[in-house]
Formats: structure tokens, C-alpha cells, sequence
């Protein structure tokens, strides 16, 4: 019963995450607003959502995908959660140190909104954010793992990763869609410069967080 | 780091125009012969206060002959784009460049009244960093603060090609040079922007032997001075195409492209035809197929005078150029405003339709023959040039110093500095308001005027107003 309490924990973290980067305009959402004012349609709103989507789905794949390869080595399940919680926390530490935007998304032109949200994503560590919430879940249904056989554990681990970058992503995409459609029809664009909070601390702690209790819980 | 954006910060130019009007005004002031260190004057630009229009607080530089021209933020309403990802920037300091001295002043004005020098970045970090200099205009934009530079290296500023350079928008580091490919620009004078098209419009004056030491007439008779605009992939940092405008269309200055992000098309203004002294504004855009046009679409006709009533330099003319040495278009793109420097008018033309402009309201103020006094009786030297739009539309500033040797050359004699406002009817037209005249201190000239919380020259947008 603990179990299955802690596997739907771990699910709604990845659902919060996602809401989280989702409402941040600073992950994209005015950039569906802008793209269906600017183009003067309204699908330009869904077709940049879905740009910004894409981006983001890879980018968290992107690093999802080594841990669950990794994660076949059962023997030292403990020490990479504990490596993924320290590589989570030290790049809270880092970005609550240095403060800057990296400079090289500002090259990337407007239109290529995938490859913005890929990088932006990679840069500000959305990805690495998931890892130990990951983790934590392979831990939870590998309770035998020791007994399974390596292929079935790692088809098993990707397609948790899979699903896991996916369900992420799509409550971000809604999230953000929904404030986007929202300033779009109704709120309009002075929501922007009102509702935009300095999230760039709170990130970071973020990060820390998540990377303490996963720290905390492996022992 | 703000915690929310800055208040002064706009998703759209309709949202500039609702907020709150400026109540301070910023000129420059530049001592001609560089007697005196060159200053920023804090201008009282609210009409129920008791100050009104007068220089509430005057911040002098620590050296002599900058030559103050042109200046900018640090940041303005382009940050609200995810893409910059510096959305919680103060707009806070004020980048002023000296165009003689190729020294840069950072200057705080966040309480306007305290205003104070934040950094100095001397020449020779300049000329080491980027082998600019003599640097003009500055926009704030996707990555960081860009400045335009009229000269190369070497001493007189020839060795090398002019372009922008970066500074980091925080730290104000030159961060370097901003061109990849530069194509056929040689020469520099303003650029702007359209952020989310992703393209960016050079224009060009022409190289510092050709104005540091005032209008060479043998170049200009010889049309050596600039007569082309650039268009730039912006983040590709490329020339995608060049316009000549024709040789005789002598010095391509202000670029104005259209506020809202959703118009292509935008505007530059020509300070003289050398076939028959005409000033000149053309039109650029991006037609149906995607490629680059311009035309011309407004001209303005020299006036014929006397020659004794002329400078030895137009006597040979018997006649004054217009000399359009400034335009500006107000937030809703309706309003273009083109200083006629040598005539002494502004002139005010509806560009609702920008290919076909109509003259809507017109001011008559100093020029070289006519010399029109202000309603208030004093006398308006040099004529109308830097001229600057409140957000709302309502109220356009301008001052009357061109260059400081160019000043000498075709107004000789001291004319002293002025500010003035003038009102916009509510169908268009122009009044004088005869109770904002700026008193500036003896020996300065002024130059050009940013306003509290960004004006029609500073702020890019990156949504259309809707």
C-alpha cells in the first residue's frame, strides 16, 4: 500500500513539474501568443505550442535516457541516485551562484521555437530536475529487480523514461497552452508584464529541493 | 534584478501609448568647442509642476570633448521576449557615448534627481575590443546592448570598416564585434530592428575625415557621403541585402521602422539630393515575395534666398536645403515626424498608408533664412533637429544642435541650446506650446532627448498591438 502511495506521489511530481515550467513565460508560453498575433491565426497559437513542446520532450529524454540505461547496473542503483541527487543539487548551487541567462539562446532565431525550447530546457537543467523523481520511480517497481533478467529491466526503464518525459511534457504543453490561449482571448497582453515573477531563485531552490529528499529518501 | 518586469517594459506599442505620461525628460549637452565637459540635463517635463520646463538637475562628465550625440537604455520593452531571457532588467542607466571621444559613460538615473556615473569604458577599451569607434547609436536587445560605431581604427578612424559591437547588458563588458558579414557596408550610421522577424536595417553617414571636421562640400558635390541601407539576417548577423538609394541621395540617416512587430515596413530620411537640394524620405518594405524594396515617397523642395542672407557654404546655391536631419515615428505608427534643419520647420506627415504620405501639420521654427521666433517671443537658433515623441503621441520634443562643426558651417556664430514641445491635435497638426522653453547653461548646445520610461526611438516591441 506504501508503494503504490509513493509510485502516485512520484507521478504527481512529474504532473507538477510540468504545470511548473509550463506557467514560467520564461519557457515559452508568449511565444504562442505572439506567433498567432503576429501570423494573425489562431493555429499559429497550436503549431508553436507544439514546436515548444517537441523541444522541451527531447530535451527531457535527452537525460532520462543515459539513467535508464544506467540504471541496469542494479548493484549501484543507490550510489547513481545519490550521484543524480549531488548532480541535481550542484547545479541548484550553480545557477543560485551565477545568475546570468546563457547568452548563446538569444543566437537561436525566433523561428526555430523547437530548437529554443530544447536548449532553453537543457541550460536551466528542466531535465535533470526529473532525474531523481525518475529514479525514484524505476526504484519503486523494480522491487526484484535483482531477479529480472537486464533486457526486460532496461525496456522496462526506457519505456518508464518514455513516459515519464512524456507525461511531463504534456502538463507543461497544457499548462502553458492554457495561459497562452488565456492572454489570447481574454487576458490580453498586459497579463504579461503582471503575472511574470522572477522565478530564477525559486528555480534554483527548486533544484536543491529535489535533489535533498531524493539524497534524504535513498537512505 | 527586478522580482516582476519594470513597469516601464510594454508587450505592445498600444500598451506603451496607455501608460502613464513622462514627467522628466533627458538632453545632452555638448560643449561645442570642448571647453567644458559635456553634461545630461534632467528636464521637468510635467506641466502642473512648478519646474516645469526647467533643468531640475544637470549631471557633468569628469572630461572634456566627448562631443555628447546620441544615447540610449540599457534595456527598454524588448526584454518581455522568453527568447532574450533577461526579462527582469531594470531600465535603469543610460548609455551615453561620446561621438568625438569614442568614450562611454554609464550613467544611473534611477532616482533621476541623483543621477550619477555608474562606469566608464575609456577609448582606447574600445578601440582594443573591437577596432570601432566614434560609437552612436544603442539599442538594447536579444543579446545584450548593441552600439552603432562611425569609424574603424586608427586615428582618423578610416582603418577598417565602422559597425555595432555588443556590450553585455549587465555587466556592460564590450562583449565584441557584432558582424559576421558585412557585404557591402563600409559605412555606418543607425540601424533598428524588427526582433521577432529576426531582421535588423543599417544606414549610413559617412567616415569621420568626411564630418569631424564639418560637411566636406567637394565629397558631397561628389556624392562620396552614404546612400545605401542595409537589411541584416539579425541573428545570423549577415547582410541578406543592400538597397542604393542612387548616389545623389546624399547621407541615409534615421531608420524608423514601423513599432508594431506585425508591419514589415519602415522608414529612413535622406538629408539631401544633390541634383536640386530636395530633402528626402523613402519608404522600405518587404513585398509579397519576401525581398526588400524601397522608394521615395516624400520630398521636401529647397526654398530660394538671398545670398547675403545665406552662410558661404549655400551661397553658391542661392537657395536653402530642407535638410532633413531627424525623423521620428510616433508609437502608432501614424506619425512620422521630419525635422527640416535648414529651413526651420518640423513637419508632421500622416503614414497611415507608408507608401503614400500626406503632410498633416507643419511647425515654423528658427531656420537659416527665416528665423522664426518662438510663440514665446525668444529667439530659436540653428533649426529644428533630435526630435522625440511622448508614447502617447500627444507631445513631440525636439532640440536644435546638428553636429557642433556642422552647426558652425551652416549657422556661423553662436545660436545657444534650445528645447521646446510642441502639441498634436487630435486630428493631427502641430502647435508650438508656447509655455515649455527649456534655459540651458551658457557655452552648450543641446542634442538628443530620451524620455522617463522610454520614448519612440528607444523601446522595441515584440508583440503587435491588437
Amino acid at each position: 500500500m506504501i508503494e503504490v502511495n509513493t509510485v502516485a506521489a512520484l507521478w504527481w511530481a512529474v504532473i507538477a513539474s510540468g504545470v511548473y515550467h509550463g506557467v514560467n513565460p520564461g519557457m515559452g508560453w508568449p511565444l504562442a501568443v505572439s506567433s498567432a498575433l503576429m501570423e494573425q491565426k489562431k493555429s499559429s497559437l497550436y503549431k508553436a505550442l507544439l514546436a515548444l513542446a517537441g523541444g522541451h520532450l527531447l530535451a527531457m529524454t535527452a537525460i532520462l535516457l543515459p539513467f535508464s540505461m544506467l540504471y541496469i547496473l542494479v548493484d549501484y542503483q543507490r550510489e547513481i541516485q545519490v550521484g543524480a541527487a549531488c548532480l541535481v543539487i550542484a547545479l541548484g548551487v550553480y545557477l543560485l551562484i551565477n545568475r546570468r541567462h546563457p547568452r548563446f539562446l538569444a543566437r537561436v532565431p525566433p523561428h526555430k521555437l523547437g530548437l529554443w525550447s530544447f536548449l532553453a530546457a537543457m541550460a536551466h537543467g528542466a531535465g535533470l530536475m526529473l532525474v531523481p523523481i525518475y529514479l525514484g520511480i524505476c526504484g519503486t517497481v523494480d522491487t526484484d529487480a535483482g531477479h529480472a533478467a537486464a533486457e526486460t529491466l532496461m525496456s522496462g526503464n526506457i519505456f518508464t523514461a518514455l513516459s515519464v518525459a512524456a507525461v511531463h511534457t504534456l502538463a507543461m504543453t497544457a499548462a502553458g497552452g492554457t495561459l497562452a490561449l488565456g492572454v489570447y482571448h481574454w487576458l490580453g497582453l498586459k497579463f504579461l508584464s503582471k503575472g511574470w515573477f522572477n522565478l530564477d531563485v525559486v528555480w534554483a531552490l527548486s533544484l536543491i529541493t529535489v535533489g535533498v529528499i531524493a539524497l534524504v529518501s535513498t537512505h | 534584478m527586478n522580482l516582476r518586469p519594470d513597469p516601464t517594459f510594454h508587450a505592445t506599442p498600444k500598451l506603451a501609448m496607455e501608460a502613464p505620461a513622462e514627467t522628466l525628460a533627458f538632453t545632452l549637452m555638448l560643449s561645442p568647442d570642448g571647453s567644458q565637459p559635456d553634461g545630461l540635463a534632467v528636464v521637468d517635463v510635467d506641466p502642473t509642476s512648478k519646474t516645469y520646463g526647467e533643468i531640475v538637475h544637470s549631471l557633468f562628465m569628469p572630461n572634456k570633448g566627448d562631443e555628447f550625440h546620441h544615447f540610449g537604455w540599457n534595456a527598454c520593452s524588448s526584454a518581455l521576449s522568453p527568447l532574450t531571457g533577461h526579462a527582469f532588467l531594470e531600465r535603469r542607466y543610460l548609455i551615453i557615448p561620446g561621438i568625438r571621444s569614442s568614450r562611454i559613460y554609464i550613467i544611473d538615473v534611477k532616482e533621476p534627481l541623483k543621477a550619477k556615473i555608474h562606469k566608464i569604458i575609456e577609448p582606447e577599451e574600445l578601440f582594443a575590443k573591437t577596432g570601432y569607434s566614434r560609437p552612436h547609436t544603442i539599442h538594447c536587445g536579444p543579446e545584450g546592448i548593441y552600439v552603432s560605431t562611425l569609424g574603424g581604427g586608427g586615428e582618423d578612424g578610416t582603418d577598417g570598416p565602422p559597425g555595432i559591437f555588443i556590450m553585455d547588458c549587465e555587466t556592460f563588458d564590450i562583449l565584441g564585434r557584432y558582424e559576421m558579414d558585412r557585404g557591402a557596408q563600409d559605412k555606418h550610421y543607425d540601424f533598428w530592428w524588427n526582433l521577432p522577424r529576426d531582421y535588423m536595417v543599417s544606414s549610413e553617414w559617412g567616415l569621420p575625415p568626411q564630418f569631424e571636421n564639418g560637411v566636406v562640400p567637394e565629397d558631397l558635390l561628389s556624392n562620396k557621403y552614404g546612400h545605401s541601407i542595409h537589411f541584416w539576417d539579425l541573428r545570423a548577423r549577415k547582410v541578406s541585402k543592400t538597397i542604393d538609394f542612387g548616389e545623389n541621395y546624399q547621407m541615409a540617416l534615421e531608420i524608423r521602422p514601423a513599432h508594431d512587430p506585425a508591419k514589415e515596413y519602415g522608414f529612413c530620411g535622406v538629408v539631401v539630393d544633390t541634383t536640386n537640394l530636395q530633402g528626402a524620405i523613402f519608404t522600405w518594405w518587404r513585398d509579397e515575395d519576401g525581398e526588400w524594396q524601397a522608394k521615395k515617397t516624400i520630398t521636401i523642395d529647397p526654398v530660394p534666398a538671398a545670398v547675403d542672407d545665406l552662410p558661404p557654404l549655400l551661397q553658391g546655391f542661392e537657395a536653402v536645403p530642407p535638410l532633413v536631419t531627424d525623423i521620428d515615428l510616433s508609437l502608432d505608427d501614424k506619425y512620422l515626424y521630419v525635422a527640416c534643419w535648414g529651413l526651420g520647420e518640423m513637419h508632421q506627415y500622416d503614414v497611415s498608408d507608408p507608401l503614400n504620405p500626406v503632410l498633416a501639420g507643419k511647425v515654423e521654427i528658427g531656420g537659416i533664412v527665416k528665423k522664426t521666433p518662438h510663440p514665446n517671443g525668444k529667439t530659436f537658433g540653428y533649426g529644428p533637429q533630435m526630435v522625440e515623441i511622448s508614447r502617447d503621441g500627444k507631445r513631440v520634443y525636439w532640440t536644435n544642435s546638428l553636429y557642433s562643426t556642422w552647426d558652425d558651417q551652416f549657422y556661423p556664430g553662436e545660436r545657444g541650446a534650445a528645447m521646446v514641445c510642441a502639441d498634436v491635435g487630435e486630428n493631427g497638426g502641430l502647435t508650438l506650446n508656447k509655455d515649455f522653453w527649456v534655459e540651458f547653461p551658457e557655452g552648450y548646445r543641446s542634442h538628443q532627448i530620451r524620455l522617463e520610461g522610454g520614448d519612440c526611438s528607444t523601446d522595441s516591441f515584440c508583440y503587435p498591438s491588437v
